[in-house]
């Protein structure tokens, strides 16, 4: 297919993934946005006074760019393992099989539309931390080029995820028991200066840290880590992931028998 | 002139170790109409599936027009449309999402997406229904949405996987009907079926497949030919050396000595019986018995019409309606 038709296909992929997750917003946009506000209730405004500062910042403002990217990356990538597992459990896979569609444009797609939930869910919630916290951009070249590329991380690891999904709980068991608890301890709540040397020699084992940081910096300008660094573990993900998701496409693994 | 399709030796075995295709040769000529027959479990779908990149074949191989689906695989799909056996669409899109949708993988622009959509949506009568979801329509309606979409790239060859399997008898003729008309156009069309019916009074050219082999590939005409005649083998009470003139040179019955004393017989089963009775009385042959050699075809096509029947809950006499 020449470089136009490809973009065709692509933007029809885009299309179609966004408009399945508009179609079940109650599902896909609402419950983020739910959590993520009483995250900022909670801890915020009813347990953030008592903390006091962290890292020089109020602690309601020192939390918000995590959970901001929290939901990001977990609508990243529930998006599109959910959305291509039931493409592979209803056999929709099928019309993209035949078609001339090459196999990193389906990839891209599926990526695009995760991505696009990514943002929207995580711009409808940077618009509700507006109620509890003034927004601070102390570079925006950061903090977007950090979400974009975190949420195209986690849309490809979706994809992974959704590739190798057998049934509706093998979609849900990733974002349970390592997700989860890689976000939760990737320093949204605390400064990894505050832990025991042990415990922040591990913390830096967690790719989550490095991006939670990084975006972090861009609001407010202090980070426990390099961003350099950060770019560059986030990047070395992508290329990983994209890599491995392309040759199962190529492979036909699950979806070819 | 290059064939629509060519299959070298295809051989399948999924992963569980089951055999569905052992070795299939075949082709088809560019604008033919062909019917693939067999059984259930023949491997007609395996078959399908590993020239629409849907399985992975084990050897051998596909081209379509000029194209090998391993070497050009876009250009050999840019050919194709297709209608699985199964339905295959999410159930919470609409008809005309689906249909826009496939133009695009296929990247064909909006705009001419929308008057193809608008037009196959129309011929398959599912204008109305354009606009709820795959989940809220009928199963006949859903097989007519597998047409449309399949067209919706203009393929040059279509190839349905039993199309008209539970659809009313006035859709199955108004699709027959319909496919007709395509394939005037032009366009290649090969369908699997279990109706010899249906493969009689569409198709100009005939294969069955059995076990994963192919057992017949000929023309439709001469595959009912051999189903209309009968074989029999007679026993001689006297040895002869040598086929009498009048009979080799016989146009109604054709006959063959096997050995000295046993002579064979084919004859339409429309003459009957008497018919070789008078002849071999005028030569002076004499027979000692007589039995009916079974006519495989025959036997085939009772078993599969036998399956469907059962599977479909139709009388076999049901069927008769759908000649034209
Ligand atoms: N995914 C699969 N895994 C393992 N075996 C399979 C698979 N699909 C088909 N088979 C086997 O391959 C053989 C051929 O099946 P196939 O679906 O090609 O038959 P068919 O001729 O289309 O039959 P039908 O008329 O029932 O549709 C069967 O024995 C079937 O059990
Ligand atoms: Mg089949």
């Amino acid at each position: 297919m020449s470089w136009q038709e490809n973009c065709i296909a692509f933007m029809t992929i885009l299309r179609k993934e966004v408009t399945r997750f508009m179609r079940i917003w109650q599902q896909a946009i609402l419950p983020p946005v739910i959590t993520t506000s009483l995250y900022f209730i909670i801890f915020g405004n009813l347990i953030g006074p008592r903390i006091g500062d962290m890292g020089g910042h109020p602690y309601m403002d020192f939390i918000v760019p995590g959970l901001i990217l929290m939901s990001v990356i977990t609508n990243a990538y529930a998006n599109v393992s959910s959305s291509f597992f039931s493409a592979k459990f209803q056999r929709s896979i099928e019309e993209l099989q035949v078609s001339p569609a090459p196999n990193s444009v389906i990839l891209l797609g599926y990526v695009g539309g995760g991505v696009a939930r990514g943002l929207v869910v995580g711009i409808v919630v940077t618009a509700v931390s507006l109620f509890f916290s003034k927004l601070s951009v102390h570079s925006l070249p950061t903090m977007v080029s950090i979400v974009i590329l975190t949420a195209v991380l986690f849309s490809l690891a979706g994809f992974l995820n959704g590739v190798f999904a057998q049934k509706f709980d093998d979609v849900t068991i990733i974002p349970n028991f390592v997700l989860t608890p890689l976000t939760y301890l990737g320093g949204i709540f605390y400064s990894i200066k505050l832990l025991p040397d042990f415990w922040q020699a591990v913390s830096y084992i967690n790719p989550i840290l490095y991006m939670i940081n990084a975006f972090r910096y861009g609001f407010l300008g202090i980070s426990d880590i390099n961003l350099g660094l950060s770019f560059i573990i986030i990047l070395g993900f992508i290329v990983l992931l994209f890599v491995i998701n392309l040759r199962l496409l190529k492979s036909g693994f699950g979806i070819r028998q | 002139m290059v064939a629509a399709l060519t299959l070298s030796n295809l051989k399948k075995t999924y992963g569980d170790g089951q055999v569905a295709l052992k070795g299939i040769s075949m082709t088809v000529e560019q604008g033919d109409f062909f019917a693939l027959l067999g059984k259930n479990g023949a491997g007609k779908s395996t078959a399908i599936g590993i020239i629409s990149s849907l399985v992975n074949k084990s050897a051998g191989s596909v081209q379509v027009f000029d194209a090998d689906i391993d070497v050009d695989f876009a250009r050999a799909k840019s050919y194709i449309g297709i209608v699985p056996q199964e339905i295959n669409c999410s159930v919470f899109e609409t008809a005309d999402q689906i249909v826009m949708n496939q133009a695009g993988y296929y990247g064909i622009g909006r705009k001419i997406a929308r008057q193809r959509t608008d037009h196959y949506l129309s011929q398959l009568g599912l204008s109305e229904k354009k606009d709820v979801p795959t989940k809220s329509l009928s199963g006949g309606m859903k097989r007519r949405l597998m047409i449309a979409r399949a067209l919706v790239n203009e393929p040059k060859l279509l190839i349905l996987d039993e199309p008209t399997a539970g659809v009313d008898i006035e859709t199955r003729r108004s699709m027959w009907d319909y496919l007709v008309e395509i394939n005037k156009k032009g366009t290649t069309i090969i369908l699997t079926t279990h109706y010899l019916e249906e493969a009689e009074s569409l198709c100009r050219n005939i294969a069955i497949i059995e076990s994963g082999e192919l057992i017949e590939n000929t023309s439709t005409k001469t595959l009912l030919a051999q189903l209309k005649q009968e074989t029999y083998v007679l026993d001689l009470a006297d040895p002869i050396d040598k086929l009498p003139d009048r009979l080799a040179r016989s146009d109604a019955q054709s006959w063959t000595l096997k050995n000295d004393m046993t002579l064979e017989v084919v004859v339409p089963k429309s003459l009957g019986i008497n018919s070789f009775f008078e002849t071999l009385t005028n030569n002076n042959i004499r027979v000692q018995s007589m039995r009916n050699k079974t006519n495989r075809l025959e036997q085939l096509f009772l078993e599969m019409t036998d399956h469907v029947s059962k599977s479909n809950g139709i009388k076999p006499n049901d069927r008769g309606n759908n000649a034209r």
